[in-house]
């Protein structure tokens, strides 16, 4: 078709494994290139100069960055293949809610404070992370998916966090499973899709354990 | 105007909000009639909690009997739903570019300058460079358009608008200057445009002294609470 796509990511980013999954669900070809967070690239210096983030798509030499705007852009222009998102604009509207949600609950106020912090700040951030995945259990109910019976955009928002759970139940001596079967059920189910498994093999949960140490070492936590 | 749809939409907001704001720009801009439901955010009713369980914040769109929140989000839906004078474009690259500037209105621009409102010293000193910083994206951005995607309002414009008129308080009330329209040429033209646009013009509410009270409240609540961030 003669379309050129990069994908700039890093290995254990959880928000570039969402546009991996999507790509790979869509089955469209793309040259994924490892970026170094101390190391920026100028490509991606260069195609996401206000943030300086991966993931970045850069479709025929056009960059998209932000995974969830790259998810609809996919969604958009590759739309010969099976959508990811519901067509009905309220429930694209709720799609977006609860992608955000899992960004806000699951990593930047839960996840994250999680790992880069300790005493009042970390139990708070423990009560925000286990607050959003009862609440993403409750969700998700009995469907398959959390689009139904087909995977789609709020699955591939979430499962790169299922390869994080280990690290949180570890830093916030949490037990994910018990709190949320349904949600451990799930994603072993998404785990048993191709464009799944192949994301993850890139991505070891003992490379997100060395990120977190790392990281609390340089924060002085650790 | 699509007359089946107009008796079942409700707007649930606070009449300071500038999240609540687009959304009536939004509506107003499509032709939308709906009921204004005023909240206290301070005092909040069971029907907030009913609409919107999990955040409990305004603005809550109800149309149909389904709810709606985050403004960024109605807004996308209104433009869905109701097709006249459209706020996003057609083309796919131009609404990811769209959606990118409307998240950098919220998490950056506004997030900023409301901290640059509602902190004092150092922490004020930070968000100010931070807050002209990031409105130098936005300078760049506007070159040579009259609105955000060209000559036509749009969605970023509406995500934008709270620059054009509740700036200007809150950098009064925080006694800080971030806005300076020698050193923001376009951005200064386009507030003009944009508070002249009709349907701005129509549902738009100058801030009147009141604003100010509020604003000074909720600076003398926040700087404690504020403090210790950006460090």
């Amino acid at each position: 078709m003669g379309d050129e796509l990069i994908l700039l990511g890093y290995d254990i980013s959880m928000f570039a494994m969402r546009v991996s999954i999507a790509l790979d669900e869509k089955g469209i070809e793309y040259e994924y290139r490892e970026e170094s967070l101390d190391n920026k690239s100028p490509l991606l210096l260069e195609m996401n100069p206000v943030h300086k983030k991966v993931p970045v798509l850069i479709h025929n030499g056009k960059p998209v960055s932000e995974s969830l705007i790259i998810l609809e852009y996919i969604d958009e222009v590759w739309n010969d293949k099976p959508p990811l998102l519901p067509s009905d604009p309220y429930q694209r509207a709720q799609a977006r809610f609860w992608a955000d949600l899992i960004d806000k609950k699951i990593y930047i106020n839960g996840g994250r404070v999680v790992w880069f912090s300790k005493g009042e700040e970390q139990e708070a951030g423990k009560k925000e992370l286990m607050d959003g995945l009862k609440l993403l259990e409750a969700e998700l109910g009995e469907k398959v998916y959390f689009g139904g019976d087909k995977f789609g955009f709020l699955d591939v928002a979430l499962i790169p966090f299922y390869n994080c759970f280990d690290t949180f139940e570890r830093c916030g001596k949490l037990r994910i499973e018990e709190h949320c079967p349904k949600l451990i059920a799930w994603a072993k189910r998404c785990m048993e899709k191709e464009s799944v498994s192949k994301s993850f093999a890139m991505a070891h949960p003992s490379k997100i354990d060395e990120y977190v140490l790392m990281t609390r070492k340089k924060y002085g936590i650790e | 105007m699509e007359k089946r749809d107009e008796s079942s939409v409700k707007l649930v907001g606070f009449w300071v909000s500038p999240f609540v704001h687009r959304v009536r720009w939004a509506l107003k801009l499509k032709g939308v009639e709906y009921e204004y439901i005023e909240e206290d955010i301070f005092n909040k009713s069971p029907l907030l909690s009913e609409l919107n369980p999990l955040y409990k914040k305004v603005p809550v769109l109800v149309h149909d009997g389904k709810p709606l929140s985050d403004s960024s989000i109605i807004l996308e839906y209104v433009d869905q739903k109701w097709r006249s004078n459209p706020l996003f474009p057609d083309d796919p690259y131009q609404r990811a570019q769209a959606h990118l500037w409307a998240r950098f209105a919220d998490e950056k621009v506004l997030e900023s300058a409301w901290l640059a409102l509602c902190s004092e010293g150092k922490t004020q000193e930070r968000a100010v460079k931070q807050a002209i910083e990031n409105l130098e994206h936005v300078e760049e951005k506007l070159k040579g358009k009259r609105f955000f995607g060209g000559d036509i309002i749009g969605h970023v414009d509406l995500m934008m608008g709270f620059i054009s008129y509740m700036l200007p308080v809150w950098e009064e009330v925080g006694g800080v200057k971030i806005l300076d329209p020698h050193k923001f040429p376009a951005i200064a033209a386009w507030t003009n445009n944009f508070l002249n646009h009709e349907a701005i013009k129509a549902e738009y509410l100058p801030p009147t002294a009141e604003t100010s009270t509020y604003f000074q409240w909720r600076r003398k609540e926040l700087i404690p609470v504020y403090a210790s961030y950006g460090q």
